[in-house]
C-alpha cells in the first residue's frame, strides 16, 4: 500500500488558498457538537487546542507536566523564522520555502513545506497580538536577525527565550478557553493508549499520574502533539519527560512511522562530564558567529588549551570549508566534531569535546561586546562546567536535539488512521532530513493556529462515526492492556533500574545510529537492542506502587516504547543506503567525504507499518515529487 | 574544569505519602558524590540506590533541567531553589556544598500548594490565576500586521523582563505570607505595558488579584523575599505596577 499524501492540485503557490476555499465547512452550530482530544501542550498542542476551542469545538487537552505552560517548546532559545521581509533584504515566501526544502536535503513534501512558509507571517502577527514581547529596534518595529547561516534576516526573537515566550502566548490563549469552559484541561496525565472504534481514532486511555487511575476519554477525533523522540539516545537536549509513547501507541494501532532515522544532532552542546549525566545542555548556535572551533593538531595532547601554540591548533571547519567556515550547517559541524574526536584529537576529560574559542573575537570587539551578545550563555557554561569561557575556550560536543521523523501524515496532517491527526515535532512532514534553525517553532505554531483548525473540518463534516460511549469494548480492552503492562513492571522485581537500561540503549543508538551510520554497525545495533529489550522485560526493577505518584513506573513504560521504537529507527537507517541531511551513511559519500544523496533510489518517504510484537515492520514508500525545484547537491566548501 | 572531586553529604529530605498524610524528614547518608553533578543528578543517584536496596525513591518534579520550564524546585537549607542567586534547583551544582555537609531538602510550603508526594506540590492555583485574566482576548486569525503598532524598545524590554517568569512558585515558598503577588504582578505588568494588553488591563488586574485571594495565597507585606529567590530576577517594581493597575480598576473602571 502506497501512502497517499492527498496533496491538492493546482500550482504550488495556489494549493493552500484553493484548498481553504473549497473544503467542506462545519456549520458553526454543529461545531459545538464535536469533541476533539488534543494530547500535548507544547507550541503545536496548546495553539491547536486554543484555536479549535475558539472556533467552537469542545476540546479536551492533556499534558504530562503539572501545567500546560511547561512543555519542552519552552526551551527553544534562538528564534522563529517568518518570511516577513521587514529588513528589506530580499526574503519571500518562495525563498523561505526553498531554503527549507534545500536545508532538508530534498526529503520533504513540497506542498506542505510551501504552506509552512506561507503561514509563517501570520504567526508573527498572531503572537504580537497576544502580547509576546519580541525584540524591537529603537524605532519600535520588530527586530530580525540572521540565524543558522541564513542569508537573510528572517528570525524573530525574544532575547534567548523565544520558545518560552511563544509557548506562554499559546498557553494564555489556551487558559482563556479553559476559563470559557471550551477546553477541559487534564494536567499530569499520560496517554497510555489510543482507542479505535471501527478503524477510526475515537479516544484515549489517559493515566492520571497522581493517583494512577486509568481514565477513558472519547471524542470525534484525536490530535497528537506529543513532540519528538530525541530521548531514544538517552542523553539529549530534550526534557526528561519527552518520550515516544503516544506515537508508539498510535503505531501499534496501525499508524505509520515515517523516516524515523532522520534525527538532528546539534553541534554546540555542553559535553558529558560523567556517567550520572542526565541531560545535555544546548548552547545557542549563535555562538558560532564569533567562536572559532578547533582541536589540537597532535593526538592525545593533554596540555591546557591556552598552552597550545597557534600552529598546533587545527581550525578544522575553517580549513575544510573556507567559504562557510564555522557557520556550516548543523549536521556538517556535528559530523566533523565526531570525526576529530574519533581520530583522537578530542579534548576534555572524555576526549569527546572540541574547543569553541572566543579569544580572537574578544581581541577584535572587546570583552564588553562579546558579553552583551552572549553573556547569559557564558554564565550558564561557567555554572555547569566551572570554568571561565572569557579566558579558556569553551568545550562543546554535539547532542541529540530534534527529530525530523515521526508519525506519517497527509496534507491534512491526518495519519493513515482516520481521525488521528498529528502536529508539530510529532509528525514527519515539513523538515525533510534536516531542520533549519528557528524553524521548529514556526512549524509547531503553523500547524496549531492555522493548519489543523482548517484541515480537521472536512474530516469531521465528511465522515460518519458510529455513536459510542466509553463503555465500548474497545475502551475496556485498551484499559485492561494498560493495566497488565503496568502490573508486569511492578511485579518484575528484577535487578536493574529503568535509567540504567535506558542509558545502555542510549549508548547503542548514539554509537551506531547517531552522527554516522554504517551497515555493520546498524545490524549489530538492531541485534543488541533486541537483546536489551529482552533484558528489560526480564530484569527491570520498578519500585513503589501503581496508585500514587511513581516516576520510575512512568519511566518504565516510556523505556519499553523507546526500546521498540529504536528498532524501527535502526531498521529505517539500514534500508536508507544514502546519506541525506542528518542521516549520514558512511557508505554513501563524495570523494571529499561529504554526504551523498542517491535520488534515483531514495527520493521517497519511508513509512513503517507495525506487524505485531517482535516482528519486523513493513516498509511502505511515498515517492517525493518535485515539480517546482531542481534537486542539487549541498555544498559548503 | 577542575579535578573530579567527590564529597560525602547527609541529606535530610522531606518524605510524605500524600496531602492528607503526615510527613517527616528522613536522613539519608550519601557517599562519593561528584562535585560536577547537578543537585538533581545527585538526587537521581540517591534514587537509584534506594531503588536497588528495596526502598522508595524520593519523588521530585523536574523536566527541562536547563532552568526554563519552571517544573523543579525545593527549599534547600531554607532557601527556595538553594543558596545561589538567580538559579533554579536544576542548575545548582554539588560543588557549592562542602564535604560532610548536611543538606535539608523540603517542598514548597504554602496552603495554596498542597503536597502531592515528597517534594512534589500541586501548583494548579497558578494556572487558575492565569485563567482568570492573564491573556489578551483575541482569537487566531484576526491579528493586524505585527509592525502595525510600534512599541518603544524600552517598553518592550520592560515587558520582557516581566514576561521572563517561569511560574515555578519559589516566590510563594519564600514569602512569609505565601503571597503570589510577584507571580501575578509579572503577568499583569507584561500585558499592561504593551498596547495589546491595555484595553483589558483594569479587568485583568482586578480579576487576577481576586482569584489569587480565593486560591488561598496571602497578602504582600513588602518582605522582598520573593525577589531575592526568583530564578529569573523578576523585580518587585512589578508589584508596584500591579498595585497601580488594581487601584485604577477599583476607582476608575466599571469592573464589578
Amino acid at each position: 500500500m502506497q501512502p497517499d499524501g492527498k496533496v491538492p492540485g493546482g500550482p504550488l503557490t495556489e494549493k493552500w488558498n484553493r484548498y481553504r476555499s473549497t473544503i467542506k465547512l462545519v456549520n458553526p452550530a454543529n461545531k459545538r457538537k464535536f469533541n476533539i482530544i488534543v494530547v500535548g501542550t507544547g507550541l503545536a498542542g496548546a495553539s491547536a487546542a486554543a484555536t479549535l476551542a475558539e472556533l467552537g469545538y469542545n476540546v479536551k487537552s492533556f499534558c504530562i507536566q503539572d501545567s500546560p505552560r511547561r512543555a519542552h517548546s519552552i526551551a527553544a532559545q534562538g528564534g522563529i523564522n517568518a518570511a516577513k521581509n521587514y529588513p528589506n533584504d530580499g526574503d519571500s515566501t518562495w525563498r523561505l520555502f526553498y531554503d527549507t526544502i534545500k536545508g532538508g536535503d530534498y526529503r520533504s513534501r513540497e506542498a506542505n513545506t510551501y504552506r509552512l512558509a506561507q503561514l509563517s507571517t501570520n504567526i508573527i502577527d498572531q503572537c504580537v497580538a497576544q502580547g509576546v514581547p519580541f525584540a524591537r529596534d529603537y524605532g519600535g518595529l520588530l527586530a530580525n536577525r540572521s540565524f543558522g547561516g541564513a542569508q537573510v534576516s528572517r528570525t524573530f526573537y525574544a532575547r534567548g527565550q523565544t520558545g518560552q515566550q511563544l509557548l506562554l502566548g499559546a498557553y494564555s490563549s489556551l487558559s482563556r478557553q479553559i476559563a470559557a469552559g471550551k477546553v477541559l484541561m487534564f494536567p499530569r496525565r499520560e496517554m497510555s493508549d489510543l482507542v479505535l472504534i471501527d478503524g477510526q481514532a475515537r479516544g484515549i486511555i489517559a493515566r492520571n499520574l497522581v493517583n494512577g487511575e486509568y481514565e477513558r476519554h472519547i471524542a470525534d477525533a484525536v490530535v497528537l502533539a506529543t513532540g519528538g523522540y530525541g530521548n531514544v539516545f538517552y542523553l539529549s537536549t530534550n526534557a526528561t519527560s519527552c518520550n515516544v509513547g503516544a506515537a508508539m501507541h498510535a503505531y501499534r494501532k496501525g499508524a505509520f512511522l515515517a523516516n524515523p532515522c532522520f534525527t538532528q544532532i546539534h553541534p554546540t552542546c555542553i559535553p558529558q562530564s560523567g556517567d550520572y549525566q542526565s541531560k545535555l545542555t544546548l548552547m545557542s548556535e549563535s555562538l558560532r558567529n564569533d567562536g572559532r572551533v578547533w582541536v589540537p593538531r597532535n593526538q592525545d595532547d593533554k596540555r591546557p588549551p591556552n598552552a597550545i601554540p597557534e600552529n598546533e591548533r587545527n581550525y578544522y571547519l575553517e580549513e575544510k570549508y573556507p567559504s562557510f567556515g564555522n557557520l556550516v550547517p548543523r549536521d556538517v559541524a556535528s559530523r566533523n566534531a565526531k570525526e576529530q574526536c574519533d581520530r583522537g584529537n578530542g579534548v576534555g576529560a572524555t576526549g569527546y569535546a572540541v574547543y569553541l574559542d572566543f579569544k580572537d573575537a574578544i581581541k577584535r570587539d572587546g570583552k564588553d561586546v562579546i558579553a552583551k551578545k552572549y553573556g547569559n550563555l557564558f554564565d550558564m557554561y561557567a555554572n555547569i562546567i566551572d570554568d571561565d569561557p572569557y579566558k579558556t575556550p569553551m568545550m562543546i560536543y554535539p547532542a541529540s536535539h530534534y527529530t525530523m521523523g515521526g508519525l506519517w501524515v497527509d496534507y491534512d496532517l491526518m495519519s493513515n488512521v482516520p481521525g488521528l491527526f498529528v502536529i508539530g515535532e510529532a509528525n514527519f512532514s515539513d523538515h525533510g532530513a534536516n531542520r533549519l534553525g528557528a524553524s521548529a517553532l514556526m512549524q509547531g505554531l503553523a500547524d496549531g493556529y492555522f493548519v489543523l483548525p482548517y484541515t480537521i473540518g472536512p474530516y469531521l463534516a465528511g465522515t460518519v462515526r458510529p455513536s459510542a460511549t466509553t463503555d465500548h469494548p474497545a475502551f475496556k480492552e485498551a484499559a485492561d492492556a494498560v493495566d497488565t503492562r503496568i502490573k508486569s513492571f511492578l511485579n518484575n522485581k528484577g535487578k536493574r533500574t529503568v535509567d540504567e537500561i535506558h542509558r545502555e540503549l542510549g549508548q547503542i543508538t548514539w554509537n551506531y545510529c547517531g552522527m554516522a551510520r554504517n551497515e555493520a554497525g546498524l545490524t549489530e545495533a538492531l541485534q543488541r537492542i533486541k537483546e536489551l529489550q529482552t533484558e528489560f522485560w526480564e530484569n527491570v526493577r520498578v519500585p513503589g506502587s501503581a496508585d500514587d505518584y511513581n516516576l520510575s513506573l512512568q519511566k518504565a513504560g516510556r523505556l519499553a516504547d523507546f526500546l521498540e521504537f529504536a528498532q524501527v529507527m535502526v531498521t529505517d537507517a539500514l534500508v536508507r543506503k544514502e546519506s541525506c541531511g542528518g542521516h549520514f551513511r558512511e557508505e554513501s559519500k563524495t570523494e571529499e567525504g561529504e554526504a551523498l544523496r542517491i535520488d534515483e533510489e531514495y527520493c521517497h518517504t519511508a513509512a513503517w507499518e507495525y506487524k505485531g510484537s517482535g516482528k519486523p515492520p513493513e516498509f511502505h514508500k511515498e515517492p517525493l515529487v518535485f515539480e517546482n525545484i531542481a534537486l542539487t547537491q549541498r555544498s559548503y566548501k | 574544569m577542575r579535578e573530579n572531586d567527590t564529597i560525602d553529604i547527609t541529606l535530610k529530605v522531606w518524605r510524605q505519602k500524600g496531602a492528607d498524610v503526615k510527613g517527616r524528614l528522613e536522613t539519608i547518608d550519601v557517599k562519593n558524590i561528584s562535585t560536577h553533578m547537578s543537585f538533581l543528578e545527585m538526587l537521581d543517584v540517591v534514587n537509584e540506590d534506594l531503588t536497588l536496596t528495596g526502598r522508595e525513591p524520593v519523588e521530585f518534579d523536574n523536566d527541562c533541567r536547563e532552568g526554563i520550564c519552571g517544573m523543579c524546585g525545593a527549599v534547600i537549607n531554607g532557601h527556595a531553589h538553594g543558596p545561589e542567586k538567580a538559579m533554579t534547583l536544576c542548575q545548582l551544582h554539588m560543588r557549592k556544598f562542602k564535604n560532610g555537609a548536611t543538606i535539608v531538602v523540603e517542598p514548597w510550603r504554602s496552603r495554596a500548594f498542597p503536597i502531592i508526594k515528597d517534594l512534589i506540590v500541586d501548583r494548579s492555583a497558578f494556572d487558575k490565576i492565569i485563567q482568570s485574566g492573564g491573556y489578551v482576548s483575541m482569537n487566531a486569525g484576526g491579528a493586524p500586521d505585527a509592525n502595525a503598532i510600534p512599541i518603544s524598545q524600552e517598553i518592550a524590554d520592560k515587558a520582557m523582563d516581566a514576561a521572563a517568569c517561569i511560574g515555578c512558585g519559589a516566590c510563594v515558598a519564600a514569602c512569609p505570607n505565601s503571597s503570589a503577588m510577584l507571580f501575578v504582578s509579572a503577568k499583569v505588568s507584561q500585558l499592561a505595558l504593551l498596547p495589546q494588553g491595555k484595553p483589558e488591563a483594569a479587568q485583568r488586574a482586578w480579576s487576577m488579584v481576586n482569584t489569587m485571594d480565593r486560591c488561598g495565597f496571602g497578602n504582600c507585606s513588602n518582605e522582598k523575599e520573593c525577589e531575592a529567590v526568583c530564578p529569573k530576577e523578576i523585580s518587585i517594581v512589578n508589584i508596584a505596577r500591579l498595585n497601580r493597575e488594581f487601584l485604577k480598576a477599583s476607582f476608575f473602571s466599571t469592573v464589578e
